[in-house]
């Protein structure tokens, strides 16, 4: 349990830090500019399509056997294995939140967005009270899943030296040479948390959607008249 | 010892072991997915069930398996299929460690995970059978065992295939994580090469870079397979 706050951190920054690099990333994408958007596709693409274990090596154990890395200002940052484990983390993150994005803002009806237009919002105004919160909204439930799978991404970071949840159930059964039960225990860890994420956002999507609820049953005729 | 030649097929060159891990890789999460499709029509089976029993054991074997770290399960299949192998040879009487092999026990673990999901895709898929069908085998005297194989089978097939496409590149990325376990798949074989070249970069860019060929190919087979689904079914997206 004491490895969870370490656990937690890497989830937490490596969301955050992806989130805002897929923020980016969505940008390039719907941008009009075709190398913007080529690059954009080409990092999803990439950051999709090899496995976190690769990506998390490359940056952990890659990374370092540059001279010119080891020589730059950010080498004390990526010597330490936290921060190439959220390094990793977000890079691979923004990836598939940048998905989410994009399909959240594909699904926004475009009749809101003449609507608006029409009363003269444009720019910041559209996104902050038409686009952002529709699109929250879309994203909801993918977001959730992608939050779930980054919990159990962080998992994997016991593979560069950190002392996460994972790698102290391994050294307890290394030390007791019981098997079960710390492997047990870890993942009823992973579950709760996970379980406990699913529910909060569940909860988030209900408060976010009262007008799709429909309704309620006690709804008296005069009122539909 | 330059990138290229490291890279390369000559005596000291680790192209040719890097492409066996390919190979490798593709086996394990053939036999992966396939275990898992075994699992997950069980499972779906289950779901769909009218008694309460087998439906709660069905979401309760998803929900465990969508919550649990992939690399959890890994190590839980590998280190509990040796013990629970060991243990039933000393119940026969004999003595000593047996192991599962490594390429059997990380192909149970990407699909015990891999079952969890396409559970999920199979009742989806079963669910969108147009009822008629089904009512119709019904009418002709189908029973249990042929209305599965001539009706629900074929369709949920056919519905389940993009679904199936993101699982079956899933099941490619979770097979990296059977590199733990020693098995000389993709993953552990650019982790020997680049600690025995001391190239990390190069060969977990290699790697990666073949992670990223299998994905593109196997991404055309399946949009074959979708087009060869759909070409009797007419539909908005086509």
């Amino acid at each position: 349990m004491d490895a969870l706050p370490l656990t937690m951190e890497v989830w937490f920054l490596s969301v955050v830090l992806g989130g805002l690099l897929a923020l980016a990333i969505t940008w390039a994408r719907a941008s009009a500019m075709p190398p913007l958007v080529g690059l954009a596709r080409a990092y999803v693409f990439v950051f999709r399509g090899t496995p976190l274990l690769v990506q998390l090596f490359v940056v952990y154990y890659g990374l370092a056997s540059f001279a010119v890395v080891r020589a730059s200002l950010f080498w004390p940052f990526l010597r330490d294995a936290f921060s190439c484990a959220v390094l990793a983390l977000a890079l691979c993150t923004a990836a598939y939140q940048s998905e989410i994005f994009r399909m959240a803002l594909a699904a926004i009806p475009h009749g809101q967005i003449e609507a608006a237009r029409a009363c003269g919002m444009s720019g910041l105004t559209l996104f902050r009270r038409i686009v952002f919160p529709i699109a929250l909204r879309q994203a909801l439930p993918a977001y959730t899943t992608e939050l779930i799978s980054m919990v159990k991404s962080t998992a994997l970071v016991s593979l560069v030296t950190l002392w996460d949840v994972m790698s102290v159930a391994l050294k307890i059964r290394n030390d007791t040479l019981v098997t079960y039960t710390p492997l047990l225990i870890a993942g009823a860890i992973y579950f709760v948390v996970n379980y406990c994420l699913a529910r909060a956002f569940a909860a988030l999507e209900h408060l976010l959607s009262p007008h799709l609820r429909g309704r309620p049953p006690s709804a008296k005729v005069a009122d539909v008249l | 010892m330059s990138p290229f030649v490291a890279l390369g097929f000559g005596p000291h060159g680790w192209g040719l072991a890097l492409l066996q891990g390919a190979l490798m890789t593709l086996l394990v999460a053939t036999v992966g997915l396939l275990i898992g499709a075994a699992i997950g029509a069980l499972v779906s089976w289950a779901k769909l069930s009218r008694a309460w029993l087998p439906a709660a054991v069905g979401d309760f074997y998803a929900a465990i398996f969508r919550g649990v770290p992939e690399l959890l399960v890994v190590y839980f299949v590998y280190f509990g299929s040796s013990a629970l192998l060991t243990g039933a040879a000393h119940l026969a009487g004999y003595g000593g460690f047996l192991g599962v092999p490594a390429f059997l026990a990380g192909a149970l673990a990407v699909g015990v995970i891999s079952g969890a999901y396409q559970a999920e895709l199979y009742r989806g898929a079963f669910l969108a059978i147009p009822k008629g069908e089904l009512e119709a085998a019904r009418a002709c005297g189908m029973g249990g065992w042929v209305m599965f194989r001539r009706i629900v089978a074929p369709q949920v097939v056919r519905f389940a295939l993009p679904g199936l496409n993101n699982l079956w590149q899933v099941a490619l990325k979770d097979s990296s994580l059977i590199s733990v376990t020693g098995l000389a798949e993709l993953m552990r074989v650019s982790q020997v090469a680049s600690g025995s070249t001391r190239q990390p970069f190069t060969f977990y860019l290699a790697g990666g870079a073949l992670y990223l060929v299998l994905t593109v190919f196997s991404n055309r087979l399946f949009e074959f397979a979708e087009a060869r689904a759909a070409l009797s079914r007419r539909q908005a997206g086509a």
